[in-house]
C-alpha cells in the first residue's frame, strides 16, 4: 500500500514536472539566526522556526489555526481519572539517520526534558508527569500526578518534541528529527539549508529545497524583498514598507495574529507599584490606540488582559481599563501619591524602544515622569527579569496560553496572589472544556481585576511573501514557519 | 635589522598579553548571564542553573581565564555556547568572508587612491588637482552605509546586476563569490579610497619640496622623473601607514557594511555573540582581531625599515 502511494506521488511528480518545470525551492527570510537548532535546549524563537514541524514532531502538533493535532501520535486514549494518556504512535516512522522511532523514543524524549539536570527552557510543560511507560513499540503510556487538562496542547510545543537518544546531544548544530524535511547544511551567520525526506511517514511535501537566509537588518530585508532574493518574509522587520510591498503585485503582505501579548510589566512589590490604585492610574493613562499607530504603524489589537484576542476564550476587558487621564489623576489623588517617578527599562525590539517613548508620553500627561533606560536583551534579562530592578518595562510574551506565568510569585512582576493561583490550580485538575473556558475566562478577570500590568496589545505578525507562493502560515499560534503545505501557485 | 625586529616582537608579545587581560575583563564585567539569555523569560530556574553549569559558568573567573589562555595557546578557542560548536570553527566560516572582502577593498581602494593622488600631486593646483580633491572631500563625507544602500538600490533593485546581499560560498566557485562581494568592497573601498589619495597627495607634495628633489631637478630631471624617480618612495612611508590602518579597519570594522549586505562576517560574529553574550566568541574573536591589528603594524613597521634605511641604523 506504502510502496503503491509511493509510486503514485513519484507519477504525480513526475506528471506536473513534465507539464511545466516546477519550482519546488523556496527562500524563506527571518530577522535572527537561531543561536542552535535544538528546540529542546534553547528559548529562542527563531530554533522553532526553523524546525519546528519541519525537521522535528512531536506527539501531538499545532495547526495553523492553533489546534491541537495528532502528530508522531496517531491516537490516544485518556483514562477516567485523566491522569493516564496512552499514546498509539505511527507505524514506519524513521529518523533522517534511518533509525526507527518507537516509544522508547518518547520515553526517552520525555524522561529528559522532565531529568534534574535537564536543560529545557519550557520544563514546567513537563512537571506532572509522574512516569512514562513504554508497553509495545507503538505504544506508550504517559502517567500524570494528577490531570491536566493541557496535557496534549503542552505535547505540541516545540520544547516538547521527540529525539533519538543517539542524536539528542549534537541536534544543537545537526539536528536529526523525524519531520518531512532534514537538515542538509548551516552556514553559520547566513542561511540554514533543509532538503525533503524521501522516506518521510506521512504526506509528502511539494517543496524539495527550503532555505532560512538570515537578515538582521531592516533596509537589508526590505532590499532582499525587492531584489527578490527572498520568497517570502513571515515576520518582516520593517512594517513601515509593508504598504509599498503591498502595492507591488509581486507581493503580498500577510497581517496574522501572533501569541505575543505586549504589555507594560509593572513591579508589583515595589512601592507605589504596590498599590493597587497606582497601577489603575497607570493603565487608565495609556491610550492603546495611539501606542499601536505610533509604534506598529497600526498593526496589533488592543487587549484588556493578558490573553490572545483569537483565542475563543478570550474576554474584552479592554473597556475595564479605558484610556481616561481625568481617572488616572483622580486615582493618583486618592493613593494620596504625587510627584512619581518610575524607571521605564525597554528591551531592543521596537515595540518596546518606539512603544515607550510614547507611553512615557502618555504618563506625563497624568503626572507620572518615567526615566527611560534602553538596555540590551541580556541586559534586560539581568536587571529586569532577574534582578527584578525596574519599575515598569514592556515585554511582549510570546508563548502560547501564558496566563500561568502570573501564579509565579518569584516571576519578574512579582503578582502571584493566592486566588489567582487557585484558579490556575483548578484550571490545570480540570478536563470538562465549559468548566475550563470558565475559569480561563476567571483567570483573564482576575489579573485585569488586580491591574497587574497595563495590557497593551496583541502583537500582530506582519510578513510578505511573493504572491506565487501559497500555503504559508498566516496566524502563528506557535512560534513557526511551516513548510509543509507550502507549495508554489504556478 | 634583526635587534629591530626582535625589539619589535617583544613589544607585540606583551601587547597580546595586556590585551587578553583586559578583553577577558570588560567581557566579564558586562552584565548578562549567555544561560539565561538562551532560555528566555518562560524558562525554569533550576534549567538555567543546570545550564550554567553545563557551560562551565560557575567555575572561577582565574580559572576560566587561564583555561581560555592555555586553550588559545594550543590553538583552541573553545565551543561557543550558543552555537555549540567550536569557535575555531565558527572563525574559519567567517574569515573566509571577511578577509577576501577586505583585501578587495583595500586593492580597490589602492588602484583608485594612488593614480588620483599621484595625478592630482604632479598637478597642483590645475583644475584636474581640484575636482580630484573636490570628489574625494565627497568620499570622505559620505558615510559607507549610506553608499552602500544606494549601491543596492541602483545595482540590486533597479538594474537587477547583483543580488541585494548575502555570500554564495566559495564551493560556487570564484566569480560568483567575488560577484557577491563586490558591491560591499566598492561600499568599503570609497571612503578609503579617499583619505588614502587625499594622504598620497600632500605626502608626495611634502617630498617635492624636498632639497634633494631641487637638486634631482638642478641635475636635469623633468618634475615629472623627479616624482617617479625620487618622490615618490620616499612619500610612500605615511602611505604605507595609512594602509595598514585600514587593512585593521576594514577587517574589523565591516561590521555596518556586512549587515547592510547580510554577510556573515567576521563583524557581525561579534556583534551576534554580543548580543548573545556568547563571551567564548566574542573574546576569542577580538583577541584574533588584536593579534590581527598588532601583526599588521609589525609588518608595517619593518616596510618601514625597508623603505627608510635609516630607521634601521637608528635601532642598531
Amino acid at each position: 500500500m506504502r510502496a503503491l502511494a509511493a509510486s503514485c506521488a513519484v507519477a504525480a511528480f513526475m506528471v506536473s514536472s513534465a507539464a511545466h518545470a516546477m519550482n519546488t525551492d523556496v527562500t524563506i527570510g527571518m530577522q535572527l539566526e537561531p543561536p542552535n537548532l535544538d528546540p529542546t535546549g534553547g528559548a529562542a524563537a527563531a530554533i522553532d522556526e526553523v524546525v519546528y514541524a519541519n525537521v522535528f514532531e512531536g506527539l501531538t502538533r499545532f495547526g495553523p489555526d492553533g489546534s491541537v493535532n495528532p502528530g508522531l501520535a496517531a491516537s490516544w486514549d485518556i483514562s477516567e481519572d485523566g491522569t493516564e494518556y496512552t499514546f498509539k504512535l505511527n507505524d514506519g516512522v524513521k529518523f533522517h539517520d534511518g533509525s526507527d522511532m518507537n516509544a522508547d523514543d518518547v520515553k526517552f524524549s520525555l524522561d529528559r526534558a522532565r531529568a534534574e539536570d535537564s536543560t529545557n527552557a519550557q520544563k514546567a510543560l513537563f512537571a506532572g508527569i509522574a512516569s512514562v511507560d513504554v508497553i509495545d513499540p507503538l505504544t506508550v503510556k504517559v502517567t500524570l500526578d494528577k490531570p491536566n487538562g493541557s496535557f496534549l496542547f503542552n505535547m505540541a510545543w516545540g520544547d516538547a518534541v521527540i529525539v533519538a537518544p543517539e542524536t539528542a546531544d549534537s541536534n544543537a548544530s545537526n539536528p536529526v528529527g523525524t519531520g518531512p524535511f532534514a537538515f542538509k547544511n548551516w552556514a553559520k551567520g547566513d542561511a540554514v539549508m533543509l532538503s525533503r525526506n524521501a522516506d518521510y511517514w506521512g504526506e509528502a511535501v511539494k517543496l524539495e529545497n527550503v532555505t532560512f537566509k538570515f537578515i538582521s537588518d531592516p533596509t537589508a530585508a526590505f532590499a532582499a524583498m525587492m531584489a527578490e532574493d527572498i520568497d517570502a518574509f513571515p515576520v518582516f522587520p520593517a512594517p513601515e514598507n509593508l504598504p509599498q510591498l503591498g502595492a507591488d503585485p509581486r507581493f503580498e503582505v500577510v497581517v496574522g495574529s501572533t501569541e505575543g501579548e505586549t504589555i507594560l510589566a509593572m513591579n508589583n512589590k515595589e512601592a507605589p507599584l504596590d498599590n493597587i490604585k497606582v497601577r489603575q492610574a497607570i493603565t487608565h493613562a495609556i491610550d492603546r490606540q495611539a501606542i499601536i499607530d505610533g509604534a506598529m504603524f497600526g498593526y496589533g489589537t488592543p487587549i484588556g488582559t493578558h490573553f490572545a484576542p483569537h483565542n475563543p476564550d478570550y474576554v474584552d476587558l479592554t473597556a475595564q481599563s479605558a484610556y481616561d487621564p481625568e481617572k488616572s489623576k483622580a486615582l493618583l489623588k486618592e493613593a494620596g501619591v504625587s510627584d512619581l517617578t518610575l524607571t521605564l527599562k525597554l528591551p531592543p525590539p521596537s515595540y518596546a524602544r518606539r512603544g515607550g517613548e510614547i507611553i512615557a508620553a502618555q504618563l506625563r500627561e497624568v503626572g507620572i515622569n518615567t526615566e527611560i533606560s534602553n538596555l540590551e536583551w541580556a541586559q534586560w534579562l539581568e536587571q529586569a527579569f532577574r534582578g527584578k530592578d525596574f519599575d515598569l518595562t514592556i515585554v511582549s510574551h510570546t508563548e502560547p496560553f501564558d496566563i500561568g506565568i502570573y501564579a509565579r510569585e518569584d516571576y519578574y512582576f512579582q503578582y502571584g496572589a493566592a486566588d489567582f493561583k487557585a484558579i490556575m490550580d483548578d484550571l490545570t485538575g480540570e478536563t470538562d472544556p465549559a468548566k475550563r473556558s470558565a475559569l480561563i475566562a476567571a483567570a483573564q478577570q482576575k489579573i485585569a481585576d488586580d491591574a497587574v500590568n497595563g495590557y497593551l496589545f496583541q502583537l500582530a505578525r506582519t510578513g510578505v511573501a511573493n504572491a506565487k507562493l501559497k500555503g504559508l502560515w498566516e496566524n502563528a499560534p506557535t512560534q513557526a514557519n511551516d513548510m509543509t503545505g507550502v507549495y508554489w501557485s504556478e | 635589522m634583526l635587534g629591530y625586529i626582535s625589539k619589535r616582537l617583544i613589544s607585540l608579545s606583551a601587547s597580546l598579553i595586556v590585551a587578553s587581560i583586559l578583553i577577558f575583563i570588560v567581557i566579564e564585567i558586562i552584565p548578562g548571564d549567555p544561560a539565561a539569555f538562551m532560555l528566555g523569560i518562560n524558562a525554569d530556574p533550576d534549567a538555567v542553573e543546570a545550564l550554567r553549569e553545563q557551560l562551565g559558568l560557575n567555575a572561577s573567573l582565574v580559572s576560566r581565564y587561564f583555561s581560555w589562555v592555555t586553550g588559545l595557546l594550543q590553538g583552541e578557542f573553545g565551543v561557543s555556547y550558543t552555537y555549540r560548536v567550536p569557535v575555531s570553527e565558527l572563525i574559519a566560516d567567517r574569515i573566509v568572508i571577511s578577509l577576501p572582502l577586505t583585501f578587495y577593498a583595500l586593492v580597490l581602494s589602492t588602484l583608485i587612491a594612488f593614480p588620483a593622488g599621484i595625478y592630482a600631486a604632479s598637478k597642483r593646483n590645475s583644475f584636474g588637482d581640484v575636482s580630484v580633491m573636490g570628489l574625494t572631500q565627497l568620499g570622505v563625507a559620505i558615510p559607507n552605509f549610506w553608499f552602500a544602500m544606494l549601491l543596492v538600490l541602483v545595482f540590486s533593485i533597479n538594474l537587477r546586476w547583483f543580488s541585494a546581499g548575502g555570500f554564495p560560498g566559495w564551493d560556487q566557485g570564484f566569480f560568483p563569490a567575488m560577484k557577491a562581494l563586490t558591491l560591499p568592497a566598492i561600499a568599503l573601498a570609497l571612503p578609503q579610497a579617499s583619505i588614502l589619495a587625499r594622504v598620497m597627495r600632500s605626502s608626495l607634495l611634502d617630498t617635492l619640496s624636498e632639497d634633494y628633489i631641487r637638486t634631482a631637478r638642478a641635475k636635469g630631471l623633468n618634475r615629472r622623473q623627479a616624482l617617479w624617480r625620487h618622490a615618490l618612495r620616499n612619500a610612500l612611508i605615511p602611505v604605507l601607514t595609512i594602509i595598514g590602518l585600514q587593512f585593521s579597519f576594514l577587517l574589523a570594522g565591516g561590521i555596518i557594511i556586512e549587515n547592510v549586505f547580510y554577510l556573515p562576517g567576521l563583524g557581525r560574529l561579534v556583534f551576534q555573540g554580543i548580543t548573545q553574550r556568547d563571551l567564548i566568541v566574542v573574546r576569542s574573536v577580538v583577541i584574533l582581531l588584536v593579534f590581527a591589528v598588532i601583526a599588521v603594524t609589525f609588518l608595517v613597521d619593518i616596510a618601514y625599515a625597508i623603505a627608510d634605511p635609516r630607521l634601521r641604523e637608528g635601532a642598531r
